[in-house]
């Protein structure tokens, strides 16, 4: 053989080598579980509410990598009909609509929140131009006046409407909190009720001292690091509740706690959920605990894409992330688990905010409990569901749409128009709520004017004589 | 002669059955004429009539029995339009009729829908939205005690469409249709037994 000839055969071996080489890769890729070697076939950038769990395909896409078309529903559903969606899928499947759903298919939740598109993608998702309002509501001068000539683009982004959501943007709440002043009188958060409720239904237990903690032979050899951990236990609620060592290192679930269940150190988020089920499952909402829904390792700092800590770079976001291992303070998890690992401009203002300061204060019980603001207070806020207080541990839920939080968070100490106001001015959430707003969402005075004009209007036809208005007899 | 007389009548026959039904699809048509036919099973009309029926009974005893009847009792209970963030409230009964009509939008085996439509609506998702709606609503407003029935393309997909008058039957619903801050200048003054507006009952052909 001639070298020319061995040069070639050699060039070829290399390159068919090459290519089953990447071949291999990619269906090795394509095949794997969740992991970074499937960033390989991602086809674009996902939004920042999914990218955590983007190497997880199959969260979204069938097998043959279609998209699953309840994907959406099974995070989103419940959330949605708690803010009584106003364009619910369903109200499109009366046929009087089906041609509006040739203009935009508004049962189809692709047609506005395409995903791996991030140079069309706007903010919560929105991949469609931002005037989508136009396309079905191009007449609402006719019955609104106040409307004339303002933008299609404008609908969504200036405090006033929202596509999902306006449970607190709808005209009878805006007229209703018309002129409240900008701090409410009465400014507090809903006490939390969980060791009440935990001692009304678990009436035997008693409160554990220090010695009575119920640790296996297993933990007793490490007696150095024991103490100090028996030492926090025994001034948590857990122990003031009666809740021992193997409630959480040995159990099953709630009711199946036994000596024979092997003792762990590592105690699960399903335990925690045990007796905490309303924490937990908001928890695996959220963007802290979404990868853990999945079934994929806990998020990290280090995976964020919002500035973080370097040297909270690898901490795991479980439970203990936050409500370190025995000693659950929760005004430590409040605000300093959160400024441990987040490093933007939002939180590293807090500490010079009023809200910051009316925490000091608590925390130094110059203010009764529930009148200071954390990082928690907004963004972990206290809801009433089925007559309990639950603590939201989903941070995202109050923040998409951010008029969210005005119900949740801002109405407990401030009033509708100052709520709707600061959250509509960017420059508020890069310094955390430090100024007052520059920015004046104009719904509340046009909501009232609305029902104003309606009102006198209603007076002055009473006040006509009953021939003047046609009779349908 | 005999011979003519047959052929004049199959030819009369054939002429009605093209007839009949392009008039009924180009127009709709009342009460007093001929249902649509459905060759095995219920009808669409007859089935429209029935599930009319069971909303209108259950509205009526809403309107009347609970919400009426809590007025009567000066209950702290009572009917509001913006029940959802009002205490001790509960919807109007023609919420409760569009609520209903949602859920069965919800249902994707329920096989028909259904709506509240009126020329004079209080609220505005709730004005006719196609010429059929418009001229059916005409109709019953026209035509005391009649139905209107027929045909409607939407989106490529032919629907039978029944149209029943929507009528004034407890005081709560005109006195507060008469009241609302929404009513126009040109509003009715409605009283018992009005044609307030139209259900529109629609089963896909």
């Amino acid at each position: 053989m001639s070298k020319l000839n061995q040069n070639r055969w050699q060039s070829a071996l290399l390159f068919v080598a090459i290519n089953v080489g990447v071949a291999c890769y990619l269906g090795y890729a394509l095949l794997a579980p969740a992991s970074p070697v499937k960033g390989l076939l991602l086809p674009g950038k996902t939004t920042h509410g999914h990218y955590q769990i983007e190497l997880d395909c199959n969260a979204c896409h069938a097998s043959d990598m279609t998209f699953a078309q309840d994907a959406c529903i099974r995070c989103h559903s419940e959330e949605l009909k708690l803010a009584s969606d106003t364009h619910p899928a369903s109200k499109f499947n009366d046929p009087i609509n089906a041609e509006r759903l040739q203009v935009l298919n508004a049962q189809d939740c692709l047609t506005c929140h395409t995903e791996h598109r991030p140079e069309h993608t706007h903010s919560m998702g929105v991949s469609l131009p931002l005037d989508y309002c136009w396309h079905c509501h191009q007449d609402v001068a006719q019955t609104r006046p106040s409307h004339e000539g303002m933008t299609f683009d404008s609908c969504g982004n200036t405090g006033c409407h929202n596509y999902h959501d306006n449970t607190s943007l709808y005209e009878k709440f805006l007229d209703t909190h018309y002129g409240e002043s900008d701090l409410l009188e009465a400014r507090s958060v809903q006490a939390r009720d969980f060791s009440m409720r935990w001692q009304k239904s678990h009436p035997d237990r008693k409160q554990f001292e220090f010695d009575q903690a119920d640790h296996g032979i297993e933990v007793r050899e490490r007696e150095d690091a024991l103490e100090p951990i028996l030492e926090e236990w025994a001034t948590t609620a857990h122990a003031a509740g009666g809740v021992n060592c193997s409630d959480c290192h040995r159990t099953v679930d709630e009711d199946v706690v036994s000596k024979e269940v092997p003792w762990s150190d590592e105690v699960s988020l399903e335990t925690c959920g045990n007796c905490h089920p309303g924490e937990v499952e908001s928890f695996q909402l959220g963007r802290h605990g979404m990868r853990l829904a999945a079934s994929m390792s806990p998020m990290q700092p280090s995976m964020a894409r919002l500035p973080m800590h370097v040297d909270a770079s690898h901490r795991e976001l479980t439970c203990n992330a936050c409500h370190s291992d025995h000693d659950f303070n929760s005004q430590k998890a409040a605000v300093d688990a959160c400024l441990g690992c987040h490093n933007d401009s939002h939180s590293n203002s807090y500490s010079k905010s009023s809200h910051a300061e009316l925490w000091r204060l608590e925390l130094a019980g110059e203010l009764p409990s529930g009148q200071g603001v954390s990082c928690a207070t907004c963004h972990m806020p206290r809801t009433i569901v089925d007559g309990k207080v639950l603590v939201n541990h989903n941070q995202s839920a109050s923040l998409r749409p951010i008029e969210k939080m005005i119900r949740s968070v801002c109405e407990n100490c401030h009033g509708l128009q100052f709520s709707l106001d600061s959250l509509a001015d960017p420059n508020l959430s890069l310094n955390c709520y430090s100024t007052s707003p520059e920015m004046r969402v104009e719904s509340v005075e046009m909501a009232h004017r609305w029902f104003l004009e309606k009102e006198l209007k209603r007076q002055g036809r009473k006040q006509q004589e009953p021939s003047i208005v046609p009779n349908l007899k | 002669m005999k011979r003519k007389y047959w052929f004049n009548s199959i030819a009369t026959i054939l002429a009605a059955g093209c007839i009949v039904p392009l008039v009924m699809s180009a127009s709709g048509c009342g009460s007093s004429e001929a249902a649509i036919a459905s060759p095995t099973g219920i009808s669409p009309q007859k089935f429209a009539d029935a599930v009319h029926s069971v909303m209108m009974a259950d509205r009526t005893v809403y309107a009347t029995h609970v919400v009426t009847n809590l007025k009567k009792q000066s209950a702290p209970v009572k009917a509001e339009e913006y029940w959802e963030d009002t205490p001790n409230s509960i919807p109007l009964p023609a919420q409760m009729f569009r609520m209903g009509a949602s859920l069965v939008d919800e249902n994707p085996n329920a096989g028909f829908s259904y709506g509240l439509r009126s020329k004079w609506p209080l609220n505005e998702q709730n004005h006719p939205k196609s010429e059929f709606e418009t001229k059916a609503l005409d109709y019953v407003a026209e035509h005391p005690g009649e139905n209107f029935y027929g045909e409607e393309e939407l989106g490529g997909k032919k629907y039978f469409v029944a149209a029943y008058p929507d009528r004034a039957v407890a005081e709560a619903c005109w006195s507060c249709h008469n009241e609302h801050p929404n009513r126009g200048d040109t509003y009715p003054e409605f009283a018992k037994d009005d044609v307030m507006g139209g259900v529109i009952v629609r089963i896909p052909l």
